[in-house]
């Protein structure tokens, strides 16, 4: 190729951005990936760039050498500077600025490119001024050390300008900096600059000092991840581990470049913000912070994007929809192929809804698709939803709040299908809903990382305790007879028993105060999935229940059957459990009650199972608490049968939950509200004891008083 | 491991087809398409029970000398065919069943990405790359 001189500065550029691209090292870069995007950065017209590819030679070589490289760039140059494209023109033009790499095209791109033309000092500029790509090495090693390396490091656009005066600082980071031998991480750079974007908001002509503000703010957050250089080291395969340009600019701001920095970098932290902007018309462009680390997300991105949320769902921790998040993203003009893949890679549980971490990601991607990031082909670690930590604390606690703890009869949610995309954007209706409604069955729910996610399954799981067997047990009435004092006891462990068929085998999680029952909600979200993944499938197995498919049930019928309690065989589907007079005193186990009482009532009205539908069994239960009383002593030693049948079948309530601490002080506080819930019962049962007892003394004085009569 | 999946809409046009590219793809494409008169075949012969009781496995559709065709179809009407190597024959019928619920699944959350049009081409990459993984290796 014709013999090209370049002039230091230009020398050095060329070779860092020549180092950039050349990610295999290997001396000559292909005409893929990098070099495109640097070219495509440059803001030239497609035809531009391939008449400039041409005439290097590298269509003649398939690739891209070292020589070709530089006579590319300086074409660029050329053509940037509106310098009709010849070969001659490589050698003969004087004072070619560097080429301009941008992000974003705007018309400040050209008044960057008037402001760092002036000399060949701040020709550097241009390049950094348009916020991307690499930023001349030797000027940055000029602005932040004393010697010039030969690799450069990247100078921070902001360092640039300030050359003179910022030598000195240059000189006290350069120790630092020195390490960082590596060529530019221009993505990096560019990244930052995006950042500072977003963070400064898109605003294009912001004032000078409010650039200045924002700049400072934009590098105080960056330096905050970046002083671990391991961090930058880590990127992901687009960002080459070129972690001189991160702990570069890392450094410095800490080390005072920004203070010295600030009132002079004002200007350029101006422009620079405004170049770097993507052209992308919409918020989505504006806001379009290239991801740290590769993929991170920044606060004033996170915040952006929660805006964004909100503006589409208001509750922050409800779904969009699908339809809603593609009209969205539409507006984005991605390709919808494109599109297609960031969803797939956002929508972490495939529910075809996004929460707002899954949608935090998905507009990541997008901002990076829109900067030129191809997509990864699975979802970097740092986008993945289990990083909403920071709503869900703030959004659980309303969540529980609703929940409820409901007092009154519930209903089967009609959410609760056991499909999983009508289940999961359900959750939030159920939330809302809970007070009254919504016996929340056990439900299959598929498994998220998400705490959103598992804080509503806990949610449910626990909202499912009203109906939990061992709920209206606590109620039990305190004139149970001894015989009923000992079944009911033994009811309750054999409703839990039940409650394991069809609640959770975490049977004694029912709290019947809402206090405890947050706890166990604020409590970890593997409880709920671990209550909510042993227990079967709401209706069908429930039904299958009631057919005494179930072991459990099995015996338990095989054990009422015994005593010959036809009556209740069929509603032997619940362990005889609660005789209907607790139920009438603790209202708040009406569900669970309701779900007792078809095995307390000897009509059998178990032929619908204990998952006839709750009212019934509410219904039942109110207008039979008197039959049911009489009943109870009946039902007592027959029970008593039953009940021990089912306890010993009573599978351990702490199922075996061990995977992890969360889920064992789940567990823990399980047993606790256990615990709670049997002293309580205990105390009842002993009070009834105590009354029995009254009445025996009193019946037998009446037996004494009568017997001398009946002798007479 | 199969030679070819291919995924076809309700209204019979294919969705998604994909052959070990060594072979004749044009020879897997015909295979497919005679395969799916067999589908409608055993689809409506067990049309007079319920819908749901329908086994969406189908089975072995037929075998030629060279390969044996299983067919899968979903409630929706859509339906995967597997191709598979006769030479291959450890692969059992659980097998079979295991790579067709895969292959639903992924269909699935191709079905539940919004930017995906019911009836247009499968071009997801998470899709493409569970087929290849139940592809026969050597391509």
């Amino acid at each position: 190729m014709e013999s090209l001189t370049l002039s230091d500065v230009e020398q050095k550029y060329y070779s860092d951005l020549f180092v950039y691209c050349d990610t295999d090292n290997t001396k000559k870069v292909a005409s893929n990936g990098r070099v495109l995007d640097l070219f495509r950065a440059a803001q030239l017209p497609s035809e531009v760039v391939l008449q400039i590819t041409e005439l290097c030679g590298a269509t003649r070589l398939g690739h891209f050498g070292r020589s070709q490289f530089y006579i590319a760039l300086k074409l660029i140059a050329i053509a940037q500077s509106g310098l009709p494209l010849r070969v001659e023109s490589l050698n003969s033009v004087k004072d070619l600025p560097l080429p301009r790499f941008v992000v974003g095209k705007n018309e400040a791109e050209a008044r960057h490119a008037a402001l760092y033309q002036d000399s060949d000092n701040q020709g550097l500029y241009p390049a950094s001024a348009t916020s991307v790509i690499p930023r001349p090495p030797g000027r940055g090693l000029q602005n932040k050390k004393g010697p010039p390396t030969s690799t450069s490091l990247p100078v921070h656009e902001v360092i640039q300008p300030h050359g003179p005066p910022v030598d000195t600082q240059p000189e006290a980071t350069s120790p630092v900096v020195s390490p960082h031998q590596s060529p530019p991480t221009s993505p990096l750079s560019w990244r930052k600059h995006k950042r500072q974007h977003s963070g400064g908001n898109v605003d294009r002509q912001q004032s000078v000092p409010a650039a200045g503000a924002v700049w400072t703010q934009f590098r105080e957050p960056q330096s905050g991840p970046v002083p671990g250089e391991g961090m930058w080291s880590s990127h992901s395969p687009p960002l080459p581990s070129q972690e001189s340009w991160v702990s570069f600019t890392a450094d410095t701001p800490p080390s005072s470049t920004i203070p010295a920095i600030h009132p002079s970098s004002v200007q350029e932290s101006t422009t620079i913000r405004t170049v770097a902007s993507a052209a992308m018309t919409n918020e989505i462009q504006r806001q379009s912070s290239a991801y740290d680390d590769p993929w991170k997300i920044t606060e004033e991105q996170r915040q952006y994007y929660i805006n964004q949320f909100k503006s589409i769902q208001p509750d922050l921790t409800g779904f969009i929809p699908g339809s809603a998040a593609k009209e969205f993203f539409t507006k984005s003009k991605l390709p919808i192929l494109e599109l297609s893949h960031i969803w797939e890679l956002s929508d972490f549980d495939k529910d075809g809804a996004l929460t707002l971490d899954e949608f935090c990601a998905a507009f990541h991607l997008v901002v990076a698709r829109k900067n030129g990031y191809d997509l990864p082909e699975k979802l970097p670690e740092s986008l993945m939803p289990k990083l909403i930590d920071l709503d869900d604390s703030a959004e659980v606690p309303e969540p529980t709040a609703e929940v409820g703890y409901s007092a009154s009869p519930v209903e089967v949610t009609p959410n609760k299908s056991p499909s999983m995309p009508s289940l999961n954007q359900a959750w939030p209706e159920m939330n809302q809903s809970n007070e009254d409604t919504a016996i929340v069955h056990p439900v299959p729910i598929r498994m998220t990382p998400s705490k959103i996610h598992m804080q509503e399954m806990e949610l449910k799981r626990t909202g499912s305790d009203h109906n939990h067997p061992t709920s209206p047990l606590l109620a039990k009435p305190p004139e149970l007879n001894e015989e009923t004092k000992l079944t009911a006891s033994m009811k309750f462990v054999a409703a839990n028993a039940v409650g394991d068929g069809y609640s959770s085998s975490d049977s004694f999680t029912s709290d019947q105060e809402p206090i405890t029952r947050q706890r166990s909600q604020s409590g970890t979200s593997p409880e709920a999935l671990k209550v909510v993944a042993p227990p079967p499938p709401p209706p069908r197995p429930h039904a299958s229940h009631s057919r005494s498919s179930s072991l459990d049930m099995n015996r338990t019928f095989a054990a009422a059957s015994a005593p010959g309690q036809q009556q209740q065989n069929n509603a032997i589907a619940f362990p005889p459990a609660v005789p209907p007079r607790p139920l009438i005193h603790f209202n708040q186990f009406q569900a669970f009650a309701a779900s007792e009482k078809p095995t307390s009532l000897p009509e059998a009205k178990g032929a619908s199972g204990p998952f006839a539908p709750p009212p019934k069994p509410v219904r039942r239960r109110l207008k039979s608490e008197d039959e049911l009383r009489p009943e109870d002593e009946q039902h007592g030693p027959q029970k008593s049968n039953i009940i021990a049948a089912v306890l010993a079948t009573q599978p351990s309530i702490p199922r075996s939950i061990g995977k992890d601490k969360k889920a064992i002080q789940a567990s823990i506080r399980r047993n606790k509200e256990t615990n709670t819930v049997l002293a309580r019962l205990n105390s009842e049962l002993q009070q009834q004891l105590k009354d029995l007892l009254e009445e025996r003394i009193s019946l037998e004085v009446q037996l004494e008083q009568l017997r001398p009569f009946s002798h007479l | 491991m199969a030679v070819c999946i291919a995924v076809i809409a309700k209204e019979n046009y294919p969705l998604y087809i994909r052959s070990v590219p060594t072979q004749n793809e044009l020879k897997f494409h015909y295979t497919v398409h005679t395969s799916l008169d067999v589908v409608e075949e055993k689809i409506s012969a067990v049309g007079k029970s319920i819908g749901d009781q329908r086994e969406l496995y189908l089975g072995l559709l037929y075998p030629t000398e060279d390969y044996k065709v299983y067919g899968y179809v979903t409630n929706s009407k859509v339906k995967f065919v597997i191709v598979v190597d006769s030479s291959n024959t450890s692969l059992r019928d659980n097998e079979i069943r295991s790579m067709f619920r895969k292959l639903h699944n992924s269909f699935t959350d191709v079905m539940c990405n919004p930017f995906h049009n019911p009836g247009d081409q499968i071009q997801s990459r998470t899709f493409d790359g569970i087929v290849s993984g139940m592809m026969v290796q050597t391509a």
